[in-house]
């Protein structure tokens, strides 16, 4: 709580615009709940990963784009209300906006403001332009909540185009030993930013848990790269010459099994670590991350501004605790983020 | 040192064992002879002297980077792995470089007598002209300590395939003690420096556990039985008037045993015998635990030497008048070996297990836990003494472990592979309505089932010290352990012998599992039987 000096009187200014309930972040003034996990009347929604958006919210709040994907993922039957970044609706006098968060497509930060007060939730998001997400915008604001899933100073990345680099000299290689490149990555943002990057030297095969949602997402008018969504009907011997993008899932599938040699590659900001590469016992490994790394948590965190940073996942204590010791008021708090998208079994849907 | 980098990552990118091969045999067709000496040094964990230690390191790594030291040390625990810690903290590089491994290590090694600030401009200038994966592999170099998923196994095989030399000889030349800076590879491959040294081992010959049951080996009178003991294998080898003595792990135990030196007197030149390094007192042997202290101990007390008397038994004949004699069927050679032993009551042949039937030799080995065996050792009679593990011809046979249930009540991140989860786990029984700790165990899970408790235990946490999570008291395990022991150092007042956990009882509540109780009648019961 801040106060403030007016006239020679203390005066308590403002409540508060969040706060951390058993539901999830409610806006009391507004009476409505931002990425709830327990079902709510209004529910704002930052973006469409399964931990942040869930079944059995009355009304949902959230960006075009996402609004497409939650109806594809979730239910077509889901009551939406979507907005285009930067536009506001008022709720109960507070204003609610979205602003890019570049973590992934239709990805926003949730920005509220009430008598002068702009609290501003972030979601998940990283720094660099993707090439496919709206770039992250920071926004100045008196509280901030932050992710920490790669709050480290081991997690920086490289520049994606080196990445990309080295995804595509490894396909290539793959192709010239008859090996069949797949690629591992959630359908939400990862694999769309493959394919956009990856796209031009390999055709690219996606599983069809991606080419339906592919599908919605160009419909909602995001146009992407060209790609063929895998049938029983395309040959082993076609898959072997592309780029095969499938969820986390297919991971020991026999049908990975059952292809050309399969070389399986990781995408996930967790490969810049080798006991996680090991772990993971794939062929190749890639630190390509949609969250933003330590050196962007930072940047991002110090632009805002803001006098309160509350943070919600990843290395919540480790991450607040270094904010603090820099001079910004910073605390962890427990939440239900963090678990990614494709581990809910959600995904565990029909294969090829 | 850009193609020994390219080898680190191939080796850890695969876990085809193929893959690792293929990466080893480019990686020797083209280095250089004098880079290739030393891979094999590191990769057999001849490791040179260390001239940098890990206090130094830490302190440059805190004072480049600027970050708190408590950040610094989250940061490793993330990791599990101090070499690759700095790697990932260090601002990008701003140079580039391709100086030769050997040099690497070469200029690592004569800083043995710099001073602090040298070798801190040497290091620090090194990682600036380094990428991430270099600058891992030579703060790898500072360490020495080499453990990337390739066995010596892996690696004989990628030299034989290279050279077309018998892996039988490769394992023995590279074997035992040579120094990669006086050896050339082709003479250490070819092994001719093997016949000239007197201390040269050979590759142990090694058992597979049992398991068919064991009617079906065939007639009992085609087999050896021994017991399986529990202490060091060793091998004590005299050749021109001097003795080694050699562990299972390549080490040079000599000086550890002072008691076995007799075999100078009592054993003929030329001769290598293999067996088992005890402690026993009037025929009877002790406890692993009564072993344990004279090992790895650079003075020996008289006390300790009173407490824990050596003796060796000895299971095979390896080498005789100077002589190969591994290909001989094993009746031969047991046949010579009763001729050179005993000597004294100190280097004995290990006693033979005597049985007309299989059946008998089921009750025989119901009395192992008695005589502090593991068990019961088959081994064929015509058997020749294999370069280790080969199936068929030796058998181990483990009586059956402990098990008790117990709860997991801390989780610890684990090391290596495992550094980002919680594998390493503390486990309790019940003390009245308080829980004990009575063991630390971390493998018997499946990667599914670590996944499964790491998010146990990231939901569950009650309190936090460094890497160590305080969990609820909720999952039950069943752990099994070879032998139980007093203890003064452990609040049970108990010690478990290599517990490990057996399954996770998820069909176990925690008013289930055993309690302290139950396992002091366990330990008064086997102290029982070995005052008999």
């Amino acid at each position: 709580m801040r106060c403030k000096l007016i006239t020679g009187i203390l005066v308590i200014k403002n409540m508060a615009l969040i706060s951390f309930t058993n539901r999830g972040i409610y806006c009391k003034q507004g009476d409505f709940y931002i990425d709830p996990w327990l079902p709510v009347d209004y529910a704002v929604t930052t973006h469409g990963h399964a931990d942040h958006v869930r079944w059995g919210n009355k009304y949902y709040l959230c960006h075009h784009f996402t609004k497409a994907i939650i109806k594809c993922r979730i239910s077509a039957d889901l009551i939406v209300e979507s907005l285009e970044y930067g536009e506001t609706v008022v709720r109960n006098g507070v204003e609610i906006s979205f602003h890019p968060a570049g973590h992934v497509i239709g990805s926003a930060q949730v920005r509220l403001a009430y008598k002068g007060e702009i609290c501003v939730i972030s979601g998940d998001y990283k720094v660099e332009y993707d090439g496919v997400s709206t770039a992250f915008e920071p926004i100045k604001c008196h509280t901030f909540v932050s992710e920490s899933t790669f709050g480290l100073p081991t997690y920086n990345w490289l520049a994606q185009n080196i990445i990309f680099d080295d995804i595509k000299k490894w396909a290539i290689q793959n192709k010239e030993n008859h090996k069949t490149t797949v690629l591992i990555a959630y359908s939400l943002g990862k694999a769309q930013r493959l394919l956009q990057n990856l796209a031009g030297d390999l055709p690219i095969y996606v599983h069809n848990s991606i080419g339906r949602l592919n599908e919605a997402i160009e419909h909602a008018g995001v146009p992407l790269a060209a790609y063929q969504t895998i049938t029983p009907e395309l040959s082993k011997d076609e898959l072997q010459g592309g780029i095969l993008i499938v969820p986390p899932v297919m991971r020991d599938s026999k049908w990975i099994k059952s292809l050309q040699s399969a070389a399986v590659g990781v995408c996930s900001g967790w490969m810049q670590v080798r006991s996680h590469r090991r772990w993971q016992s794939a062929d190749a490994g890639f630190a390509l991350s949609d969250h933003a790394d330590w050196r962007g948590l930072i940047t991002a965190i110090k632009a805002t501004e803001a006098e309160q940073i509350y943070v919600t996942h990843g290395f919540t204590s480790v991450f607040a605790r270094y904010l603090s010791e820099q001079g910004i008021a910073a605390q962890a708090v427990a939440t239900q983020f963090g678990q990614e998208d494709d581990d809910v079994a959600a995904e565990k849907e029909v294969i090829i | 040192m850009k193609k020994f980098s390219r080898l680190i990552s191939k080796l850890e990118q695969s876990n085809k064992t193929n893959d690792k091969l293929s990466a080893l045999v480019d990686y020797f067709s083209e280095a250089d002879d004098a880079d290739k000496i030393w891979v094999i040094a590191l990769f057999t964990g001849k490791k040179p002297k260390r001239t940098i230690n890990t206090k130094l390191l830490k302190e440059w790594i805190i004072k480049i980077t600027g970050l708190p030291t408590w950040l610094f040390v989250e940061s490793y625990h993330n990791v599990g792995d101090l070499s690759e810690t700095i790697a990932l903290l260090l601002p990008p590089s701003t140079s580039e470089s391709d100086i030769p491994l050997h040099q690497w290590i070469l200029e690592l090694k004569g800083l043995v007598r710099s001073s602090d600030q040298e070798k801190k401009e040497f290091v620090l200038n090194a990682w600036q002209k380094l990428n991430t994966q270099e600058r891992f592999v030579f703060n790898k170099l500072i360490s020495g300590n080499f453990r990337i998923g390739i066995s010596t196994k892996n690696l004989i095989h990628a030299l034989a395939k290279l050279t077309g030399l018998d892996i039988n000889h490769i394992t023995h030349s590279i074997m035992g003690k040579w120094d990669p800076e006086q050896i050339t590879f082709t003479d250490l491959i070819n092994g001719s420096h093997v016949n000239t040294d007197s201390s040269w081992p050979y590759p142990f010959c090694l058992a597979h556990p049992i398991d068919v049951p064991v009617h079906e080996l065939g007639p009992p009178l085609d087999w050896q039985a021994e017991w399986k003991w529990d202490g060091i294998r060793g091998q004590i080898i005299k050749r021109n008037d001097e003795l080694f003595i050699w562990s299972r792990g390549e080490e040079l135990v000599t000086d550890q045993f002072p008691e076995l030196h007799i075999a100078l007197l009592g054993l003929p030149n030329g001769t290598v015998i293999d067996g088992e390094i005890l402690a026993v007192r009037d025929g009877e042997v002790l406890s692993f635990s009564t072993l344990q202290q004279r090992l790895n101990r650079k003075i020996i007390y008289k006390k300790q030497l009173e407490e824990a008397p050596i003796a060796f038994y000895a299971y095979d004949v390896l080498e005789f008048g100077g002589i190969d004699y591994r290909n001989e069927p094993l009746h031969t050679r047991r046949a010579i070996l009763e001729q050179l032993l005993p000597i004294e009551n100190i280097i004995l042949t290990a006693p033979i297990v005597l049985f007309d039937s299989w059946e008998e030799l089921v009750e025989e080995r119901k009395q192992s836990r008695e005589l502090n065996s593991e068990g019961i050792m088959l081994k064929h009679k015509d058997s020749l003494y294999h370069n280790g593990r080969k199936r068929g011809d030796w058998w181990k046979w483990k009586i059956e472990p402990f098990t008790i249930d117990v709860v997991m009540i801390y989780a610890q991140k684990g090391s290596g592979r495992r550094a980002n989860f919680f594998t390493d786990y503390t486990f309790a029984v019940r003390d009245g309505d308080q829980f004990i700790t009575i063991a630390k165990a971390y493998s018997g899970l499946t990667d599914k089932e670590i996944k499964e408790v790491n998010s146990f235990v990231v939901k569950n946490a009650i309190e936090k010290f460094g890497p160590v999570r305080t969990v609820k008291p909720e999952l039950v395990f069943e752990i099994a352990f070879e032998g139980i022991a007093v203890s003064k150092r452990h609040k049970a007042g108990l010690a478990l012998r290599f517990p490990r956990i057996v399954r996770w009882r998820r069909d176990k509540k925690v008013a289930d599992i055993n309690t302290l109780e139950d396992l002091q009648m366990l330990l008064q019961s086997t102290l029982r039987a070995s005052e008999r």
